[in-house]
């Protein structure tokens, strides 16, 4: 119920989400009802079925890769904590914010949002994208519309296009080179309201 | 022990005297102390959102007031990804695809997730302002102390004088019901059986909408329900059938249940044609849509409620009307119901609680205040099929109710999405990979 919602949500815990993410103090507390009501178990983890019982996002073609962006390699439960952190990647690039603290990355920085979508390729988080991975993800996008040699020779020909050091895997500062030109910063975030 | 029985009895003829005053009049569509009660709590309740507003900080009732947690664009597939290659050449052999392909679907999936059209139409809707009542809001935490006050008063009214009333009002109703339908079931068929019938089936709504402190608004009634007909209404909770009933009697469509249910089903079939389907007939289509056009065929017997939804939704959208009941034919009476969620929570998220907690959150919400609209009544037209029938009459009904008109399935409640409509995305998704020339 509404109210045991918001008083599991300690002021300090969203000062300090706050700081590591950038959102602002009602942009966290309503994002916590929303991760509280995705809670089915209750138990203040979402799980990947938590997740996938979102239809829009199960009818999503990279929908299983999105989930699993939220969690860390081993881990098949994600705390608010991680959950506000994966989602602050999304957030729009602010002009203040640019220069805050020269120190410290943010999380929707273009270099992170870029890294988010690099994930979603490195299926075996070697931080390189292989041929074979490269295909798999693209088999997930197109299902079982296109034929496996043609998939084959789109693959082949986007690596060979990307891959400057001839390693037939495309490296993440490879991966960055191609999307020079596109907007990232716009393509790669969600207009979240105050 | 003759002290005790010095408060209880006074107390109860208190109650007696109490139940009197609002059963009799209820029985005869007549209300007094409801209208003063109804009253007295928009003046509460308005004073409760005045000092809310003042006391607390603007900026809490700038994020209590607004709806949404993103603003998403609702470009297509074609142009984003069109957009995100840019003018890069699309080469003829092969097909085309960039790196930058995922940032569509990336975003589409985090907005999903952090906002979507369906799940949360499956949970309680968020108010504007708080209500008194302690379940309804994540926003609202302690204001002052006379709100504090208000709201401990507020608990003892509900839950001292309003729930034993209430839950006397329901068995009388419903006993009413059974006791009356049962002896007007003796009776032979004829014109006097019937309109007994429909007299003991009104005045048992009448008490359980008392039961519920229910003030129904009905607009239009030149286009109520006539007979041979089929009424179809959006579905927020069981209780919609009383909300309707209170103002005309249907027949009802439904699955036999046992326990209380069951004997209450049993009664009201033997004054009037319901139609109970056994669980497994219900699976049998053909026959079940054959019963009902047996039912409608009839001119003499009551219109058919049904609620095409087939399970509840919180009250702010319509869902899919599945076509079943828009293949049987005949004339369809759209009728939209929305609740006043200030004074209740009228939605029943079956997954969460039972029916019988449900009964009792909503005997001791403040009231059902409704609003319910007749449609003018429609038939499908020749060029179209069931299903555009179908969303047709819903989208009516939503643009009515001023509800959001969705078209996924309102069954995703308990079931997974079906594989076709990821199988359409990625389709989509191919076309612009290989172009439309694909197929040869």
């Amino acid at each position: 119920m509404g109210s045991r919602a918001s008083s599991l949500l300690r002021e300090e815990d969203i000062e300090e989400i706050k700081k590591e993410t950038g959102f602002s103090h009602s942009q966290i507390t309503r994002l916590y009802s929303r991760f509280h009501s995705l809670d089915k178990g209750e138990n203040g983890a979402l799980s990947r079925e938590d997740f996938q019982r979102i239809p829009e996002l199960a009818i999503n073609p990279l929908g299983d890769r999105i989930i699993n962006a939220f969690f860390s390699e081993g881990d098949d439960q994600v705390n608010f904590r991680g959950f506000m952190r994966t989602l602050a990647h999304f957030r729009p690039v602010e002009d203040n914010e640019k220069n805050k603290d020269p120190n410290i990355e943010p999380l929707n920085s273009r270099n992170n949002k870029l890294l988010f979508a690099f994930r979603l390729y490195d299926l075996d988080r070697d931080d390189k994208i292989s041929r074979d991975e490269l295909l798999q993800v693209l088999r997930m996008m197109v299902g079982v519309n296109i034929s496996d040699e043609q998939l084959g020779s789109i693959a082949d020909r986007t690596i060979q296009e990307a891959d400057t050091n001839g390693d037939l895997c495309i490296s993440f500062n490879e991966f960055i080179k191609v999307l020079e030109k596109v907007d990232v910063e716009q393509k790669m975030s969600i207009r979240f309201l105050h | 022990m003759e002290c005790v029985w010095a408060v209880v009895v006074p107390v109860l003829q208190v109650f007696s005297a109490l139940l009197l005053l609002l059963m009799l009049p209820a029985m005869f569509g007549l209300s007094s102390i409801t209208e003063t009660y109804m009253k007295l709590l928009i003046k509460t309740l308005e004073w409760a959102t005045l000092k809310i507003q003042t006391s607390k900080r603007e900026e809490v009732m700038k994020q209590s007031n607004s709806y949404g947690l993103i603003q998403r664009d609702d470009s297509s597939l074609e142009k984003e990804i069109g957009e995100l290659r840019g003018n890069r050449p699309r080469s003829a052999v092969g097909g085309a695809f960039a790196f930058s392909d995922v940032f569509y679907f990336s975003r589409k999936g985090i907005e999903s997730i952090v906002e979507d059209e369906v799940t949360q139409r499956f949970s309680s809707e968020e108010l504007v302002s708080w209500n008194l009542l302690t379940r309804t809001n994540n926003n609202f935490h302690y204001v002052s102390l006379r709100l504090s006050v208000l709201w401990g008063v507020g608990v003892i009214v509900r839950y001292g004088i309003l729930l034993p009333l209430r839950i006397m009002l329901a068995c009388i109703g419903l006993s009413w019901l059974v006791i009356g339908t049962t002896v007007v079931g003796f009776l032979p068929n004829s014109r006097l059986k019937d309109w007994l019938s429909e007299l003991v089936h009104i005045m048992c709504y009448r008490i359980c909408a008392r039961g519920l402190s229910a003030t129904i608004h009905y607009h239009n009634r030149e286009n109520k329900p006539r007979k041979g007909g089929i009424c179809v209404a959006n579905h927020t909770s069981p209780i919609d059938v009383v909300i309707l009933a209170n103002d005309g009697g249907y027949a009802m469509v439904g699955q036999v249940h046992g326990g209380l249910m069951g004997v209450v089903q049993r009664a009201m079939v033997r004054a009037c044609p319901h139609i109970w389907f056994e669980r497994a007939e219900m699976k049998d289509r053909h026959l079940v849509t054959q019963r009902l056009k047996d039912h409608i065929n009839d001119k003499n017997k009551l219109p058919i409620l049904i609620f095409p939804e087939g399970t509840c939704i919180n009250n702010t959208s319509v869902m899919m009307f599945k076509k079943g009941s828009f293949e049987i034919g005949g004339t369809i009476y759209p009728v939209a119901i929305k609740y006043d969620p200030l004074f209740g929570d009228a939605f029943w998220n079956s997954g969460k609680y039972s029916m019988v907690s449900y009964l009792l959150r909503m005997m001791t919400s403040w009231a059902i205040v409704c609003n319910v609209w007749y449609l003018p009544p429609m038939t499908q037209q020749e060029e179209e099929d069931a299903v555009q029938f179908a969303n047709r009459v819903k989208s009516l009904i939503a643009r009515q109710g001023g509800l959001v008109d969705l078209s996924w399935d309102g069954g995703l409640k308990r079931a997974k999405v079906k594989d076709t409509f990821k199988q359409e995305q990625q389709k989509m998704y191919s076309s612009m990979v290989v172009g439309d020339d694909s197929s040869n």
